[in-house]
């Protein structure tokens, strides 16, 4: 009888140390994050691994956060982010003694929508934005005609992207200067396509979400051109996002690749794989790519091993890519 | 009869009290089956071989299934072979061998909460404890057990309920003729039971198939385009257990990241991922209504 349990807790005890000593996946290469990267992403790792059978990609969706959690645990490779790294990221990079490469492989831009049957709201200046979106609008700006007294006396109806997503954060920082402060009284989702159908079924509606969005359903709505900088109202298009002038409601998005995990074959063909067809696997989904140097520079991130990121752990609305490109790169959060 | 009430008043009382309860049959079965019918409708021109073999995709028409549905078999597999037989003992011993005192009341009422405790706890639960403590991965093994934790007090209740509709006179008719308490258990009170266990079972295992929150809480994937090492070998022992320790998705991710993509193709694979989903419950739950069918022939009081 003892002997038998005995025997037993043996098995048990061989069991468990099996399970904790050994790490799966070694040949693997192991993303996650945002949701926002997420398509470009897939449709990498679905090609590199019909070009290299064998090897295996596994990508999850965690958002940016949830991303970076794994990423300075050791848990992933290659982290996906809408927004550069915090500086909270950074510390714990630091303190777990993780190394990363900044990489941005994309833009993203942020479209403002409205019904095609609206035919008075021809552009918006970030100005208006603000009047719509500030959190002082709440319950008082509730017709278009107090954003512009020319516009009509007509309810003004809100459809934004949902308080957890990255999406969120951009449009409210670039439009009222602060991430996530926003009024609070309009219709949020985390799903994209529920904001689609509720823009394009009601004539006095305003909303914003992604690109991608927008292009698969220009049939029912219609994008607002945004003023820029220059005083110039410009349609988001992939010219405009791509040379610029579509500013501020594009940003570059970001893959952060592990150092160490460079070191291992599959890693390093991975990310070379990524940057070399990445341009044209990013217009498949419907995302803007960056200029042709862009991606020659993080080919040399990668070749000389630079690490650390281009912002000091703050988030920019409105950065030029080519300027975001000369700066020089650092691990120590900027004050 | 109601003093103050006519027969005529209380036969209508009757005819109207029968209406409504057709209406509300007929309203959610009418509900449910408008549903189905969407689904079905969105997702059969999918629902081709090539779906069902194919690894998730950027490509709408070439999209398929194939990880989600071993992920879904391999993490319900896991559930069952811990949650049930766990469950149906813990039952067993609450109703047929614990004393009833305050300890066992606390165990009682603890559980009766558990089985109302929302799903994403579980998760970040199995996160703190099966993950960060433990140090399990993020694998296969990982979501079986915090599936299997998440419906055991459903299994424990269910099988406590069964057991306890079980006449006294059984048991002590046992007991006269000298069985033990065991001997009571295994042949008595367990096969007379076993319908309402199996039902319990059926609930637990079927809300588990759903679960999403706790399986991306834990490190489900989206994109996974392999399937886990095989648990059958050909060299000895011949089975390896390898695959619990694999990364994975389920159906219920892959359908909810298909629903939120942008390209409208995207929606018609979700909808056919929820047929293929729907299709494996029934499947899963006819198994389980047979062998109760086959338990109830069986008992001959």
């Amino acid at each position: 009888m003892t002997h038998k349990v005995m025997r037993q807790g043996a098995a048990t005890l061989v069991l468990l140390g099996w399970f904790a000593g050994t790490t799966f996946g070694q040949a693997t290469v192991r993303i996650d994050g945002s949701s926002t990267v997420y398509p470009i992403t897939e449709a990498v790792a679905e090609e590199f691994m019909s070009a290299n059978p064998g090897m295996q990609v596994v990508v999850g969706i965690s958002g940016t956060g949830g991303g970076f959690k794994k990423f300075y645990r050791g848990e992933t490779d290659i982290s996906n982010a809408s927004r550069p790294i915090q500086v909270a990221e950074m510390e714990e990079c630091k303190k777990a003694g993780i190394e990363y490469i900044e990489l941005p492989i994309a833009f993203d831009a942020l479209t403002v929508m409205i019904n095609p049957a609206n035919t008075f709201v021809t552009s918006l200046t970030i100005e208006d934005l603000r009047t719509i979106w500030s959190p002082e609008a709440q319950g008082k700006i509730l017709k278009w005609s107090q954003v512009r007294s020319e516009w009509p006396d007509q309810p003004l109806t809100l459809y934004g992207a949902g308080a957890d997503s990255g999406t969120f954060d951009y449009f409210t920082e670039a439009v009222t200067g602060k991430a996530k402060s926003s009024r609070g009284d309009f219709t949020a989702s985390e799903d994209d396509n529920v904001l689609v159908q509720g823009i394009s079924k009601d004539k006095n509606a305003l909303g914003y979400f992604g690109f991608a969005y927008y292009i698969e359903n220009k049939d029912k709505l219609k994008a607002v051109p945004i003023v820029n900088h220059e005083n110039k109202p410009v349609t988001p298009s992939e010219a405009s996002v791509m040379d610029g002038s579509y500013t501020p409601l594009s940003r570059p998005i970001f893959i952060y690749v592990n150092r160490k995990s460079l070191d291992r074959p599959e890693i390093r063909k991975f990310v070379e794989f990524y940057l070399k067809e990445g341009p044209a696997l990013t217009k498949e989904v419907r995302y803007v790519p960056l200029p042709a140097d862009a991606y020659q520079k993080g080919m040399e991130r990668v070749a000389k091993g630079q690490i650390g990121t281009a912002f000091g752990g703050h988030s920019e609305t409105g950065l030029h890519i080519d300027e975001l490109l000369k700066r020089p790169l650092s691990t120590e959060p900027r004050k | 009869m109601l003093a103050g009430v006519r027969p005529g008043r209380r036969r209508l009382m009757d005819a109207a009290f029968l209406l409504l309860g057709a209406a509300l049959i007929v309203l959610s079965l009418g509900t449910l089956a408008a549903l189905l019918l969407d689904l079905v409708r969105d997702g059969l021109p999918r629902l081709t071989s090539g779906f069902l073999t194919s690894f998730p995709s950027r490509k709408p028409d070439q999209a398929g299934v194939k990880s989600a549905i071993v992920g879904t078999c391999a993490v319900m597999f896991v559930t069952a072979v811990t949650a049930l037989p766990l469950g149906v003992a813990s039952g067993i011993y609450l109703e047929e061998y614990a004393r009833k005192n305050w300890r066992t009341a606390i165990i009682e009422i603890n559980i009766a909460n558990l089985a109302g405790v929302p799903s994403i706890i579980w998760g970040l639960m199995a996160l703190g404890l099966l993950v960060y403590a433990l140090g399990l991965k993020r694998c296969i093994l990982t979501a079986g057990l915090t599936l299997g934790l998440l419906v055991l007090p459903i299994v424990i209740v269910a099988t406590r309920e069964a057991i306890r509709a079980i006449p006294q006179g059984i048991r002590e008719g046992a007991y006269a003729l000298g069985a033990s308490r065991w001997q009571t258990v295994r042949h008595h009170v367990l096969p007379y039971s076993m319908s309402g266990i199996l039902t319990g079972a059926i609930i637990a295992m079927s809300r588990a198939i759903g679960e999403t929150a706790p399986l991306i809480t834990i490190g489900a994937l989206t994109y996974i385009a392999f399937l886990p090492p095989s648990p059958v070998t050909s060299s000895p022992p011949f089975v390896s257990l390898t695959w619990l320790e694999s990364p994975f998705t389920v159906l219920p991710i892959q359908m909810f990241n298909w629903v939120s993509r942008p390209d409208a193709r995207f929606h018609a694979n979700a909808a056919a991922a929820g047929v293929v989903l729907m299709f494996i419950t029934l499947s899963m739950n006819a198994l389980a209504i047979l062998l109760r069918y086959r338990s109830r022939r069986a008992i001959r009081w």
